[in-house]
């Protein structure tokens, strides 16, 4: 039984799932942080399966850059959740409606 | 061997996924997300991607989780989150059917992948003689010259605006952190950049 590029693809596709539900269920700032980290590296994962079904190093090279802003996303993520949390140490993503109408 | 490294790997990735979501405690869930993170180095390895293997094990498992751990320590929030109670009625399945809807999508084009594939080699053929990160280099220093230049700007702007997202201030604009009874209240709109 061979490994086919149809594998990857469904696992990433579940990955990707499970990350948004995460995203979509948890309350916690943080845990929907990582759920977010999830859904791309889904993503990362299709995009390499891709690069080798096609036989082209462009899908790897998105990953690259996928990779880069992924990093400075969660700099600037992390350090927005750190100034909300340090004022309010139990908030959590239902609390934060300053912006609601 | 192929299969045998797969499902191990594939199994290592469903779980930490499962216990990101599911743990109740946050330095959990950023554990759980290593696990996660290197079963995908593992498929890269497979994929013939070595390098992003490595990169993935570098950044997201060495620095991303590591700074997660660090935020989660530093605001010593990693209590126990009340999973029990559902604030918004039926969101949680809504929220898997809302889910489910859209992997299903996803397979169906994963069924359509195998009748309809793209030009290969477009931007370089991944096969061919040399290293994998001969290849890639070779692209990113030509073809996306500009994309990568411009994500090291990105990366300068994304720590200077770390740096003034987590700077103290002065001691009259910002309360020490002694806020904590009134938890209803809303954020007070931060009372910087006023001079």
């Amino acid at each position: 039984m061979t490994v086919t590029d149809t594998w990857y693809l469904v696992l990433a596709a579940l990955l990707f799932g499970i990350g948004g539900v995460g995203v979509l269920v948890r309350r916690n700032p943080l845990v929907m942080f990582m759920c977010i980290e999830l859904m791309l590296n889904a993503a990362n994962l299709t995009f390499v399966t891709f690069a080798r079904a096609l036989d082209d190093v462009g899908g790897q090279v998105v990953v690259f850059f996928v990779l880069v802003v992924a990093a400075a996303e969660v700099v600037v993520g992390l350090g927005i959740i750190v100034s909300i949390l340090r004022r309010r140490p139990d908030a959590t993503a239902d609390d934060l409606n300053v912006l609601a109408g | 061997m192929e299969l045998a490294v797969f499902l191990v790997a594939a199994a290592f990735v469903l779980v930490g996924a499962l216990g990101v979501v599911l743990s109740r405690n946050p330095v959990h869930s950023a554990l759980m997300l290593v696990l996660t993170l290197f079963g995908i180095a593992v498929l890269f390895v497979q994929l013939e991607a070595g390098f992003l293997a490595a990169v993935q094990v570098i950044v997201y498992a060495g620095a991303i989780v590591v700074l997660f751990l660090f935020v989660i320590m530093l605001l010593g929030v990693d209590r126990i989150e009340g999973l029990a109670r559902d604030p918004l009625v039926a969101q949680r399945p809504a929220a898997v059917v809302v889910m489910g809807a859209v992997v299903a999508g996803i397979l169906v084009g994963v069924d359509a992948f195998s009748s309809s594939q793209g030009a290969p080699s477009m931007t370089g053929s991944l096969s061919g003689a040399g290293s994998n990160v001969e290849k890639l280099a070779e692209v990113i220093f030509t073809r996306q010259l500009f994309a990568f230049e411009a994500t090291s700007a990105l990366l300068v702007i994304a720590v200077v605006g770390a740096v003034v997202l987590s700077r103290r201030g002065d001691a009259d604009s910002v309360d020490d952190g002694a806020v904590g009874d009134d938890g209803d209240q809303a954020v007070p709109p931060a009372p910087r950049g006023v001079r």
